[in-house]
Order: C-alpha cells, then structure tokens, then sequence
C-alpha cells in the first residue's frame, strides 16, 4: 500500500457525524389526520480521516447520504450531532469566522451550471473570492491572478470577458474548478464534479483535478456513485447504504478483495466494456426506506447471507484486513 | 439471413431554422433495425441521438424539421405522414420510454387508470378485459402482485418500479418498436441491471425492436445487439458492439473507449481527446473531427468521409484501416 510511513496528522476529522431532516407532514395534517412527525436520518453516525494530499471517496447509490456528509464537512449545512475536524477546528468555529481556515475549505458542485452566477462574466466569478479575501494587492494582480487560474485549469485568459452560458457543460466545469482554487484552498470537496458530463468531457476534468492535486498539493473529498472513476481518483474509499459507512479500505484493496456484501454486489451490477453482452447479475430489491430503515443490518433485506442475527443486531464497523467493514458475517464470506 | 429491417432510415437531414439561419443538426444519417434488435445509440450530448430518436417517433416540430431523406417502418414511409395517422403509427407501432419515469406518469390517477387508458386507445379493448390485459404487462414487467398494484399512484412506487410502469405503458400498443432514451441513466446501478435485463427479454419474447439512446457506453455494451456512434449530427461509426468497443474503426470510438475509466485499470491519467466536439454552426468542412483527430490528413478537412457502403462494421474515416483496437 501507499500509506505514508510517518502519518501526517489528518486534515479532517469526521467523528460520529449525525444530520436528521424533519420529513413530518405539515402540522394541520397531522391535527386533522393524527400522523405522527417523521425524522429522516440521512446521516447516521459516520467517521472518516482524510490525509492530507489524499482523496477519499464516498461512494453509493442514491439517496444513500453522500451529498448530505459533503454539505455537512463543507459547512454549508450544520450537523444534528457528531463533530467535524478541519486542522483541528471544528468546522462551526470555522463557518462561524473564529479561525482563518474558511478560504481553505471549497466545494465543487455536480452542476456546473446552476452554480455559476449567469449574470456575471467569468472573470469577475473567479476574482470574487480572491477579492473577498484580499488575496491580491490590486485590481491588476487580481486580474493577472485570474488570467493565471484561467490557464491552470485548461481555458485561455480571454475567456474572462464571456459569460457562463456562452461555454459547454465542461468548459463551465473548469470555470467552476478556477473559481475554487482563487481563493487557494487546502481541502475541496466534490460532489459528482463530472456526473453532469460526457465520458469524454469526464476524462479531461479527472485529469485536469489530479493535475491540480500533484500542483497544489491538495486534498479532496470525492463523491460518486461512478464506481470506476472512484477507483480511478481515489487512495481511499468509503461506501455508504442508507446513511452509514458500511465499508472502508484502501482504494486497490477494495476493487480486488471487497468484504462487505453490498460492495461485493455493487461492483458486479458494474456494466463493463469487458463483457461484451453479458448481463450482469441484477441486484436484487430496492434500496429501503430511509424514513423507515429496515431492523438490524439495513442491507438485510437484499443480502444474499442475511442471518437471523442480521435481522435483529445492527453491526458496527469494525476493522477487518486493513480496512474497516459493518457486516457480522464478513469473515465467513471472505 | 434474409430478413427485412423494421426500420429503415436513409440519409436524414433535420434542420433548425434560428435567428442566425439555417442549422444542420443531423446530416446523412441512415441506419437499419432489426425485428428483435437491439440498436445502441451512442454519442457526446448534442451529437444528435435524441433528435434521432425525436424523428422516427415524428415528433420533429418547429423551428426543427425534417429536410430531407426517408423513415421507414414496417415498410411504409412515416416521415411525411398527415398528423391524424402519425398519431396512428406513434404509440401503437412506435413508442417512446424517456429518461425521466415521472414525467411520463400522471401523478393524479392511479396506475390502473392509466394503463386502461392507454390500452383502450391502442386496442380498443375495455372494461374488464382491458383490466386483464393491464395486469398482464405488470407482470410481464416483473411488477410483483399486479392486480393490487393497479390502484396504487406513481409516487408509491420506487424509481425502479416507476420505470418499468413506464415499460408496460409502452407496451400497451404492442409496439413494432420502442425507442428508449436514456431508459436507465435516473436509475441506480443496482437496479440499471433489472431494466436492462427486462428489455432484452422483450426483445427476445416480443420480437419488438428497441432503438437505445445512452451517453453509457457500459449499458450498451450489456445490452445492445449492435451500436451507431455519433458524432456532430453524424454517424460516425455502425457496427456489432463487440467489434466496436474492442476493435473500433473510427479514431473518435476510439478515443472515447479509451477515456472510460475501467475498475482495475489504475492509469495515473486517462487517455483524453481533446477539445470538444463542435456546435451546429460551427461543424467545418470535411470531417468533422478533423481538428481533434489524431491521425488527421489534409484531405480530411476538404472531404468529408462517407459511412463505408458494405459490411457489418462501417466507419467513416478515410483511414479506418489505421486506427488501432483499443
Ligand atoms: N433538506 C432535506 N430535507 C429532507 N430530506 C433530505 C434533505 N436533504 C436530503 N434529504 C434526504 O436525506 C437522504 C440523503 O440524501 P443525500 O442527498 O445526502 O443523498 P446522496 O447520497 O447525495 O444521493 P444522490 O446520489 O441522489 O445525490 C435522502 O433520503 C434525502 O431524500
Ligand atoms: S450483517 Fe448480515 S445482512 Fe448485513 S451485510 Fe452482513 S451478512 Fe448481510
Ligand atoms: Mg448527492
């Protein structure tokens, strides 16, 4: 493996993270129809590390809490319980302006369209925070440094004149990449950055975020449900069902040797351009309820080893092979 | 084999009319399909595979319009056909199952309702023996427990089960042909595999047809018979998907195999090609992917390449011969 031999301290640190929605109908329903208020837990207790100058990605199908974990560790929504670490700080001090780490945090969204202002022109997006922050001593700096961040990411410093609409799905990618890196981040969360695009538009922006990544050294946090992209991206994977971690390990050890039954069944419902014709094997069922999350192991009721002890004791992560895994029957699968 | 195609389309040509003039958005494209055949419609979005689509089922509407070429299905010309027996053909010989379950459902009226509905407008039958028949496509898109399903409403049902409603609607008409755009992409992997599954089944029980459009080269490759790739309102490349994805001929399929990222393949950076593929107005002369292309001669950007005229695997690139497999 990879791993460092002196560990560096990590750059992040997600213990026991917990956000609950309230899904309740509205109170009038509930007077007239006697419905009871309803909490959805989209985030059940989740902890990971993230090293700094590594990727982690969390992976899983829809639903499954990925946007909500990245939301959370980005500050841009604030957890129901657990706690987030960045350098040290919890990330309430840090949202809250109590420590200068905020312009280190950025976060790139699946949508390069609706998260770019279209009334503004591309030079003025990116400069924003670079202004914002005082990154740059005058108006003639901020425009070198834009014109800098413009050709970083693959676009020519022209473009700053033009306006979001007159580029593609991709090229609106890397304005979007620009504007994260004005303002010189150490941590960049992703949420399914290519998801939006075309497989061949996809492979210019990988490469152009580890490009970026050998450049600046940075960190990311990588959601997809892509599973092949996840491989290719990653040191380290986290795959989520229905709120909680189900399994981490190192990036190569859990495409070769997956331990939990979900991972085993997700990487074989993977199409592949090797199996020309082939259909792969269907997973059976539907992901659950979240409202409702079934008893004991959540993935019980597609489980293919569901136990009687499956069905009524809920298992914890544990450590298992170099990586962690939640199943009780991990081993005998093996 | 002799068989004669169920579709039959021959150099079509659609064209937008804007303020700025006349756009060419599909130029020349012909292709055939199979009674039974899966054919995979591949492309970058833009490249025309939706606007394909659009055509057969003669939903092309202004600004748009069909400039030239022929659509034929089950032997009859249906691309100059008055409104009132488009209307005939659409649904009841070719129907349609988009990307997106719930737009295509009713949120208002049960399941039932509109599956009687549906069939009643296509085969004339009603009452109970229309409920019968409802039942039956619910079954036969693996909706467990039809008969006490027919009074639930769509939002009741999971995106999957949602989507094989939409199947069994499809089917309603017993189509010749269902073109499928994107059937799979709002779908989880986990559950991908199921509707790609049941479609094949279809295919093989039914002897329908189904035209696949998919950005996903993976769900063609599990599921398609043979594949078109476009490029540029064009057809870039035709051919059994097996040839195509492992052996392809034209250097775009090419670079766009190579820029899929494998499980297990580990590159330190994906082959990428770059650039991007052109707008309507500013397709050049020639090959269109000249200015990306790799193996690019100067002839290239004065002719424009023809689909090879024979074969089973036809590409259009003069120097087909030169592109390597993948
Ligand atoms: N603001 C909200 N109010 C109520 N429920 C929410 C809210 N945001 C998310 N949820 C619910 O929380 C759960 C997790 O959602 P989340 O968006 O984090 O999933 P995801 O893994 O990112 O899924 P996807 O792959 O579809 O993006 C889902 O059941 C979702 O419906
Ligand atoms: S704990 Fe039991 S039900 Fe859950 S994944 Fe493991 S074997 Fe399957
Ligand atoms: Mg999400």
């Amino acid at each position: 493996m990879t791993t460092p031999a002196i560990p560096a301290p990590d750059l992040v640190v997600v213990d026991r993270l917990m956000k609950t929605f309230d899904v309740s109908p509205p109170l009038i329903t509930r007077l007239a129809t006697g419905a009871k208020p309803r909490m959805l837990k989209a985030v059940d207790g989740v902890s990971f590390r993230i090293a700094p100058g590594r990727t982690l990605s969390l992976v899983g199908e829809s639903g499954c809490g990925k946007t909500t974990v990245a939301r959370c560790v980005a500050g841009l929504q604030a957890p129901s319980g657990g706690t987030i670490a960045y350098r040290g700080v919890p990330i309430a001090d840090i949202v809250a302006g109590k420590s200068p780490y905020r312009r280190e945090i950025q976060m790139i969204f699946q949508d390069p369209y609706g998260s770019l202002n279209p009334r503004w022109r591309v030079g003025r997006i990116i400069a924003d925070p670079i202004r914002a922050l005082k990154l740059a001593a005058s108006g003639a700096e901020t425009d070198a440094a834009v014109a800098r961040l413009l050709v970083a990411v693959g676009l020519s410093p022209a473009d700053a004149r033009k306006y979001p609409h007159e580029f593609s799905g991709g090229q609106r990618q890397r304005i979007a990449v620009a504007r994260a890196l004005a303002s010189r981040p150490a941590l960049i969360v992703c949420d399914e950055p290519t998801s939006a695009l075309d497989v061949s538009v996809q492979a210019q922006i990988l490469n152009l975020m580890r490009d970026l990544q050998d450049e600046f050294g940075l960190t990311y946090l990588f959601i997809s449900h892509n599973l092949s992209v996840v491989d290719h991206m990653s040191s380290e994977v986290a795959v989520m069902y229905l709120g909680r971690i189900v399994e981490t390990a190192h990036t190569a050890d859990l495409f070769s040797a997956p331990k939990h039954p979900y991972t085993r069944l997700l990487l074989k419902a993977m199409p592949s351009l090797d199996q020309v014709g082939a259909v792969r094997e269907p997973m059976q069922g539907e992901v659950p309820n979240p409202i409702d999350p079934p008893t004991g192991c959540a993935f019980h009721p597609r489980c293919p080893f569901a136990a009687d002890r499956c069905r009524q004791e809920r298992p914890d992560l544990r450590p298992l092979a170099g990586g962690t895994v939640a199943c009780h029957r991990a081993e005998e699968i093996g | 084999m002799t068989r004669t195609p169920l579709v039959d389309v021959r150099d079509l040509r659609v064209c937008a009319r804007t303020d700025r003039g006349h756009l060419t958005v599909l130029d020349g494209v012909s292709f055939d399909i199979m009674p039974g055949e899966i054919l995979g419609v591949v492309g970058e979005s833009g490249a025309g595979k939706s606007m394909t689509g659009t055509a057969l089922t003669g939903l092309i509407e202004p600004p748009m319009s069909i400039d030239g070429g022929e659509i034929r299905c089950a032997g009859r010309r249906i691309d100059n056909l008055p409104p009132d027996q488009l209307r005939l053909v659409r649904g009841k010989e070719i129907a349609t199952i988009f990307q997106d379950p719930l737009t295509a459902l009713n949120p208002v009226f049960t399941i039932g309702r509109q599956l009687v509905e549906t069939i009643g407008e296509h085969t004339g039958l009603a009452g109970a023996e229309a409920q019968r028949e409802a039942v039956t496509l619910l079954a036969q898109v693996g909706i467990p427990a039809p008969e006490s399903r027919l009074a639930s409403y769509p939002h009741e049902f999971s995106g999957g089960m949602r989507q094989r409603v939409v199947i069994a609607l499809a089917l309603a008409g017993r189509p010749k042909l269902i073109v499928a755009d994107e059937p799979t992409t709002a779908l989880d992997v986990s559950i991908q595999g199921q509707i790609i599954a049941l479609l094949r089944d279809l295919c093989a029980r039914r002897g329908t047809a189904v035209m696949l459009i998919t950005h996903d080269m993976g769900v063609i490759a599990e599921a398609a018979h043979r594949v078109a790739v476009m490029y540029a309102g064009r057809i870039v490349e035709i051919g059994p998907v097996a040839d195509v994805v492992h052996r392809p001929r034209h250097p775009y399929t090419r670079g766009l195999m190579g820029s899929i990222p494998a499980i297990g393949r580990r590159l330190k950076r994906l082959p990428q090609i770059d650039g991007a593929m052109p707008r309507p107005s500013e397709i050049p002369p020639g090959c269109a992917f000249a200015p990306r292309c790799p193996i690019v001669v100067p002839e290239c950007r004065e002719q424009r390449p023809a689909l090879d005229p024979d074969g089973i695997h036809r590409a259009a690139c003069r120097r087909s011969a030169e592109v390597g497999s993948a």
